[in-house]
């Protein structure tokens, strides 16, 4: 096989209060609106890689927690209710996605061969987690591309994020190797916040956007830093100063999701397109493309 | 009806090997054979309601408390969904935890319930009530770990749910879903070759044991955190499951505890162990800690220029003459500035009833009569007032809500008279004070109806031309002892 290509990657944040405040039909409960600039970014991120042709979506969530190596989506199809335990009230989403199996098996194997601990998950009564659902809505309203799932290894909690760093870089090479070997064309996606600290309170309506700001100055600060980093083609720099923004910020890319996708990117040092940049109960949020497109050799 | 109390609390590991592979490892069929052994003494004790704190249930906004009648689902988990799948129907208390829910409002926490068609409910819940309810005959209630909560805060959660235990007359049984260590080990492994991580693990979570054991449940409350740093790995929550456990105990280090088992579960330390409360004769206690009745935390940070939400917003007048004067400023920054309760003889004061505007105790007893200085609707911490102010700072009138307002005023009431040690059917007489007759008798008569009227007081009522705090009723209490 090979000729398999990364054609897009993008940091491609999950809050469920953004597709709360879209009302899908998929969605039970109804909002008035809200987040705008993070809806617009998704609209934005959609639109320009609408012209895109690609086989699959492969995806890295921090809500499929595992403590136990790394695990995959392995059965080709999904469907279900999830709902989100700790908003409830924004997010009950009814699902229905497929898998690609393969490509998932083929990233399995890639990284097993590279010594990591990893595992398929072949159980039909899983919950998809609904980091995954929202992320997926969000980047792919009509569901009509197979995904592959990633789980989020936790190993900042058990060692550091510089093992975890050191983990997660090894996964997205293994997982390029996958994807060029599968003769498939793909877009990869960071579903994360960027500084994560939330709110500890709810506004009666929860899409007043009157009380929505980020946490503190050093969270704005940081975010602000870091997508100055993406905007002018500086990845090495944010793998660089990880440990540092991880535990400042107490930023999401604790879970690995950033860090594999600069490292599946090949550490881009090209300029990253900002969709949108919000702040979702307090935590920045960032919709961020990567047009590798844009960039392969030979390209104009 | 019982007097209402918790009749035994248990420690129960969270993983799913218990219910799905108890026969693939010795020392997991010995932690089923314990949760079956806590689920006859369980049912031996007649209890009528099961709590269960779960450290596998993370929350951001406040607690959330599960109030679905009869939540049902499958259940896979998120790491070791090999074992299998666990279908669950639970018989959920509905009225205690909506009960539950208010008192934690009353005691100034931020929490909810939650009652939605497939709201999935973590690995910890689900296996120990799967366990410890195997026929589902006794009602049980769920409730978060707040991944942001001190302390306090989760005293304050414990002593919320006792309002309700006593208030319902409830025979309890309190549980707290955790690990010991909650270390696993990162790859896969043959369930033969289980073993606690590493060695400091075992030997930290042994020393736990051994407190338990000695009934030592406060000592192991105030060891968390430090336990935390040791022999845990940050899941989300730390290690706070004993601050609550510790707090529906009475924060006593008395009980009687006994390890019913201890094995690892892929690495993490996984017991069982019982606690009943009666006193083991050891006791002895240095308690650290505030003693916290009402949680006045900073939870207000959507709105920080909120009228009572935080100290740093009030503007008030200057510190009364005083050195017992809180240096707080007024409710809304409007009024008299705050005092501390006066406490001459037979002063009944209380944390948990806002700050008086003078000179004067909560209550005061003398033989076996108690009386209460006048009771507003302000909230103790806070300062809030449920329903608004009736005039802003520059006495502009404001629309506001005599029902909340009056609520607030018996929810005071209460706190006051049970700090005495004695009961709201206890309250013999009653004067309430109204600003504006006319506009709020209906409501205020409304709710007098569904709260005091139940217990059948004496009562008299008067229209006033104003009160010292921009409140709209006031109430002044006469509580009869008894002998």
């Amino acid at each position: 096989m090979g000729q398999g290509k990364i054609v897009a990657g993008c940091l491609a944040p999950h809050p469920p209060h953004l597709v709360y405040a879209e009302n899908p039909p998929q969605n039970e409960p109804v909002a008035e609106g809200g987040w705008e600039q993070l809806r617009w970014g998704y609209e934005r991120l959609r639109a320009s890689l609408s012209h895109l042709e690609y086989d699959a979506i492969v995806l890295l969530s921090p809500h499929w927690q595992t403590y136990v190596g790394t695990h995959f989506l392995g059965l080709p199809h999904f469907e279900g209710l999830s709902v989100d335990p700790v908003f409830p009230n924004l997010f009950r989403y009814t699902y229905d996605m497929s898998v690609d199996v393969d490509l998932a098996r083929a990233i399995h194997d890639e990284a097993e061969a590279a010594g990591l601990p990893v595992k398929m998950m072949e159980n039909p009564d899983f919950r998809v987690d609904y980091g995954t659902i929202t992320t997926g809505h969000l980047f792919n309203p009509d569901w009509d591309k197979p995904l592959v799932v990633i789980s989020s290894n936790r190993s900042t909690a058990y060692y550091s994020v510089e093992v975890m760093q050191e983990i997660m870089v090894e996964l997205g090479k293994v997982t390029r190797k996958a994807i060029e070997a599968s003769g498939k064309k793909v877009v990869v996606l960071a579903s994360n916040s960027l500084s994560h600290r939330h709110f500890t309170t709810e506004s009666d309506l929860p899409e007043d956007m009157s009380k929505e700001h980020i946490t503190s100055h050093a969270m704005h600060l940081w975010d602000m830093r870091i997508i100055e980093y993406m905007r002018s083609g500086q990845a090495q720099r944010i793998l660089d100063e990880m440990p540092e923004f991880t535990e400042q910020a107490i930023a999401e890319s604790d879970g690995g999701g950033l860090s594999w996708l600069l490292s599946t990117l090949d550490v881009p040092d090209y300029p990253a397109i900002l969709h949108g940049y919000g702040t979702i109960i307090g935590t920045g949020n960032a919709v961020v493309e990567w047009p590798c497109y844009a960039h392969e050799e030979g390209s104009q | 009806m019982s007097k209402g109390e918790v009749v035994a609390s248990f420690v129960v590991p969270v993983h799913p090997h218990t219910v799905l592979a108890p026969d693939q490892n010795a020392g997991w069929r010995r932690l089923r054979d314990a949760y079956d052994q806590a689920a006859q003494t369980i049912k031996d004790l007649e209890a009528d309601l099961i709590i269960v704190y779960s450290t596998t249930w993370p929350s951001i906004i406040g607690h959330q408390i599960q109030a679905d009648p009869n939540p049902e689902w499958v259940m896979v988990d998120h790491d070791f969904h090999d074992l299998g799948s666990i279908h669950y129907s639970f018989n959920i208390d509905q009225e205690f935890a909506h009960g539950w829910n208010k008192a934690n409002h009353q005691r100034g926490l931020q929490s909810r319930c939650v009652n939605y068609k497939g709201f999935p409910i973590d690995v910890g819940s689900v296996v120990a009530l799967t366990l410890l309810n195997p026929d589902n005959n006794i009602p049980a209630v769920i409730v978060s770990s707040n991944m942001y909560a001190n302390r306090s805060e989760t005293t304050v959660l414990a002593k919320s749910c006792l309002d309700m235990i006593k208030a319902q007359g409830r025979r309890a049984v309190a549980v707290t879903a955790m690990s010991l260590s909650n270390r696993m080990f990162t790859d896969f492994i043959d369930p033969s070759e289980d073993k606690i991580h590493s060695l400091k693990d075992d030997e930290w979570n042994r020393k736990i044991l051994e407190f338990l054991e000695e009934g030592r449940l406060e000592d192991v409350g105030q060891l968390s955190r430090t336990i935390h740093q040791q022999i845990r790995v940050q899941k989300v929550v730390a290690f706070k499951p004993m601050w609550w456990l510790s707090a529906m105990n009475g924060n006593r280090n008395n009980l009687t505890g006994k390890v019913l088992a201890y094995e690892p579960i892929h690495g993490a330390g996984g017991a069982v162990v019982s606690l009943d409360p009666t006193p083991s004769g050891a006791g002895d206690k240095e308690y650290d800690e505030d003693d916290v009745e009402h949680y006045q935390g900073e939870r207000g940070v959507l709105d920080t220029s909120s009228a009572d939400s935080s100290p740093e917003a009030s503007t008030g007048p200057a510190t009364p003459p005083s050195a017992t004067a809180n240096p707080l400023a007024s409710p809304s920054g409007q009024g008299p500035a705050l005092w501390d309760p006066t406490n001459a003889e037979g002063s009944v004061n209380t944390e948990a009833a806002p700050k008086p505007v003078g000179a004067y105790p909560h209550a005061r007893q003398v033989g076996n009569m108690l009386y209460l200085s006048g009771v507003g609707p302000r909230q103790p911490g806070t300062n809030a007032i449920p329903g608004g102010p009736i005039h802003d700072v520059e006495g502009q009138p404001l629309d506001y809500d005599v029902k909340a307002q009056t609520r607030a005023v018996v929810a005071n009431i209460q706190r006051i008279v049970e700090e005495a040690g004695a009961r709201m059917d206890q309250v013999v007489d009653v004067t309430t004070f109204l600003i504006d007759m006319k506009r709020d008798f209906s409501g205020y008569n409304e709710v007098w109806a569904e709260t005091l009227g139940r217990y059948g007081p004496t009562r008299t009522t008067l229209a006033i031309d104003a009160l010292p705090t921009p409140i709209a009723v006031e109430m002044k209490v006469i509580v009869h002892l008894g002998e």
